[in-house]
């Protein structure tokens, strides 16, 4: 077990590398950097100002001497500098990254304490108009992009209460907190109850067949103990790979609900730093959520094991 | 049936009639089938495959997947109670309590993400009122009486640390942890090796006696039922065709297909075989349960059958003292086949 867990960070470390030489190589394919896009704006270009502002910035090197400069100073905890605040990067990261969190939390939290109750729900009463019901809303779930579901919300909230939730560092009430962190998580979050549900209803489905289902009806256990004691915890390894997964794609939902809520979070912030070619802010962000979902992947793998007694990972 | 062995009766079943509802009509897997157990007897149902020996048993424990199937007629008293009247909160008392059940596959009949200890701890607690700690005690004594060796240590183990006896084993331990009146093994020893078949029945055996416990082995095997059961009833598509005491029917079975069965057992030297002889079979397949013929469901099979047994079906008869057979000609037939 030991041995495994060490190969398993072995080869995080793997891929870690290769991301970041991923997104550094495609960052400089993308035509244009943020030298280009400054002069563009200002229509008169003296080359002498230009490669003036690239070599201050960095961007005059070979490729790989940019590389190793980034990796370098990532490794001495030195992100570089913003090219458009000319703040560190760190400090412009830092902060974003407890809003976004917070709203990925919460939207996994909702995503999960819906999608598995309503899917074992589902499961259990097989052909009911419930069931009918639960999986109409799961696949309207899974087809609503959620920034058309946010400005949904949005529009219902202005027309409910004829104003809309704005962004507020220091909710005073609870209704605000509410309105600013929870109905965003929802809306992001409801592709990921929808999709947990689907998988928890098919997961139920195949494990109420099994043997042993029938042998705790026939010790006289009752539905409840039969349904989330004896099914669910052999149903719930599928569920846990998607929420793992779900965990990562989050982010892609969360760039769009960010812009739309107008939250100042980290995913919102990627696509402004993209839009000005920031190279040190993309580079660290998707650094950051390559370590996340590497970590999410990891948890994942150790759950099985820790819920499944037959998987052990051994040498 | 004489007074005192009615005393005795633990589980009685009258006319029970359980049908299935599919897209291919409606069958009846359970037709009319009565029988009863009395306390310390092992009563054995034999039939092949599909004949509905365990939608019998399930009818008895309640346990018949509803859809599509269900009891729709007769009655099963149990010390007493008729368990076809009680409501799902009043069986479920009665369920691993009163009366219990194993099952064919040791495999996966086990909840494989829960300690042994936990699925005996899991009964005991559902019937008794215990401690966690005194029924953990419990578990690890029943684990010690169905023989397996270090039950301390197996009760910590999962399904999958134990071998198929072994498995076996537990579920006869979990089955048998709150002493139920009636015990129903359904192919209990199908799925194992020979060499543990004989261990596994032995132990039931011996704890039946022990505990005094009224058994129902259903089993296709008559070489079981010959080693174990003092009566037996057989069963063909849904209905049954013959009862008797295991000794009056091995000398003179009187239904064609008991004698088919028995036929087409390999050599026993006792029924005087040829060792080098072809092994016997019955014809043809069992009908199917949603086109039965009008008769008789047997005589498409049958060697001996004549007009009367396709147009009508025939009762079940008292043929000898405590001896019924379903057949017309059972008079007819006399001795070992």
């Amino acid at each position: 077990m030991f041995a495994y867990i060490v190969r398993r960070l072995a080869l995080m470390l793997v891929t870690l590398i290769g991301i970041s030489i991923i997104i550094f190589v495609l960052l400089r394919v993308v035509p244009g950097n943020i030298v280009d896009i400054l002069f563009d704006a200002a229509g008169f270009v003296d080359p002498t100002d230009k490669a003036n502002l690239e070599k201050e910035l960095g961007l005059n090197l070979p490729i790989y001497q940019q590389y190793l400069n980034w990796i370098g100073g990532l490794l001495h905890g030195d992100l570089g500098y913003s090219y458009v605040s000319e703040k560190p990067a760190l400090q412009e990261i830092l902060p974003r990254i407890p809003i976004t969190a917070r709203l990925a939390a919460l939207a996994l939290l909702f995503s999960a304490s819906i999608g598995i109750p309503l899917g074992v729900l589902s499961a259990v009463h097989q052909g009911s108009k419930l069931d009918y019901t639960l999986r109409v809303v799961s696949l309207s779930g899974l087809s609503l992009p959620s920034f058309w579901l946010g400005l949904l919300i949005l529009m219902a909230s202005v027309s409910l209460f004829g104003s809309m939730p704005i962004y507020n560092p220091n909710p005073k009430t609870w209704t605000e907190a509410f309105a600013i962190y929870a109905v965003p998580a929802m809306a992001v979050g409801f592709r990921s109850a929808a999709l947990t549900m689907r998988i928890t209803r098919s997961s139920m489905l195949e494990i109420l067949r099994q043997d042993y289902i029938r042998t705790a009806r026939a010790k006289g256990a009752s539905e409840a103990s039969v349904n989330y004691r004896h099914a669910l915890k052999n149903a719930i390894l599928p569920v846990i790979t998607v929420i793992g997964i779900e965990a990562a794609f989050l982010i892609g939902g969360l760039i769009v609900t960010e812009t739309v809520f107008n939250i100042p979070g980290v995913a919102r912030f990627l696509v402004e730093a993209l839009r000005w070619r920031d190279y040190p802010i993309v580079q660290n962000l998707v650094m950051l959520i390559a370590v996340v979902v590497v970590v999410a992947n990891f948890t994942v793998d150790m759950l099985y094991a820790a819920i499944d007694p037959r998987i052990r990972y051994g040498d | 049936m004489n007074e005192a062995r009615k005393d005795d009766t633990i589980l009685d079943v009258k006319n029970l009639q359980t049908v299935f509802f599919t897209n291919s009509g409606l069958f009846r897997a359970v037709d009319d089938v009565s029988f009863n157990v009395r306390r310390g007897e092992t009563l054995a149902i034999v039939g092949e495959s599909g004949c509905g020996k365990s939608v019998t048993a399930l009818s008895v424990m309640r346990l018949v997947p509803d859809p599509p199937g269900r009891v729709v007629g007769g009655s099963v008293t149990l010390e007493g109670t008729d368990l076809l009247s009680l409501d799902e909160a009043e069986m479920r008392k009665i369920r691993g309590n009163r009366m219990s059940m194993i099952f064919q596959e040791p495999m996966t009949s086990l909840n494989p993400v829960m300690r042994i200890g936990d699925q005996i701890t899991e009964v005991l607690r559902l019937h008794q009122e215990m401690t966690s700690k005194e029924a953990w005690a419990k578990a690890v004594e029943m684990l010690r009486l169905v023989r397996i060796p270090e039950p301390d240590r197996r009760a910590q183990e999962y399904p999958h640390q134990l071998s198929g006896g072994m498995r076996q084993r537990a579920m006869i331990a979990m089955a048998l942890a709150c002493r139920p009146a009636l015990l129903i093994a359904d192919e209990p020893t199908t799925a194992l090796d020979v060499t543990i078949q004989a261990q596994i029945l032995a132990l039931i055996v011996d704890l039946q006696k022990t505990l005094g416990t009224g058994l129902i082995l259903i089993t296709h095997d008559l070489g079981v039922v010959a080693q174990t059961a003092q009566r037996v009833i057989v069963m063909y598509a849904g209905k049954k065709v013959e009862e008797a005491t295991v000794e009056e029917l091995f000398a003179n079975p009187k239904h064609p297909y008991t004698r088919g069965l028995m036929a087409s057992m390999p050599a026993v030297i006792s029924f005087g075989a040829k060792t080098d002889a072809r092994l016997n079979e019955i014809p043809g397949m069992v009908p199917s349960l949603t086109n039965l013929p009008p008769g008789c469901a047997f005589a498409p099979r049958c060697s001996l059958a004549i007009d009367r047994c396709r147009a009508e079906y025939p009762p079940l008869q008292e043929v000898d003292g405590d001896h019924f057979a379903a057949c017309w000609r059972a008079t007819e037939l006399v001795g070992a086949p």
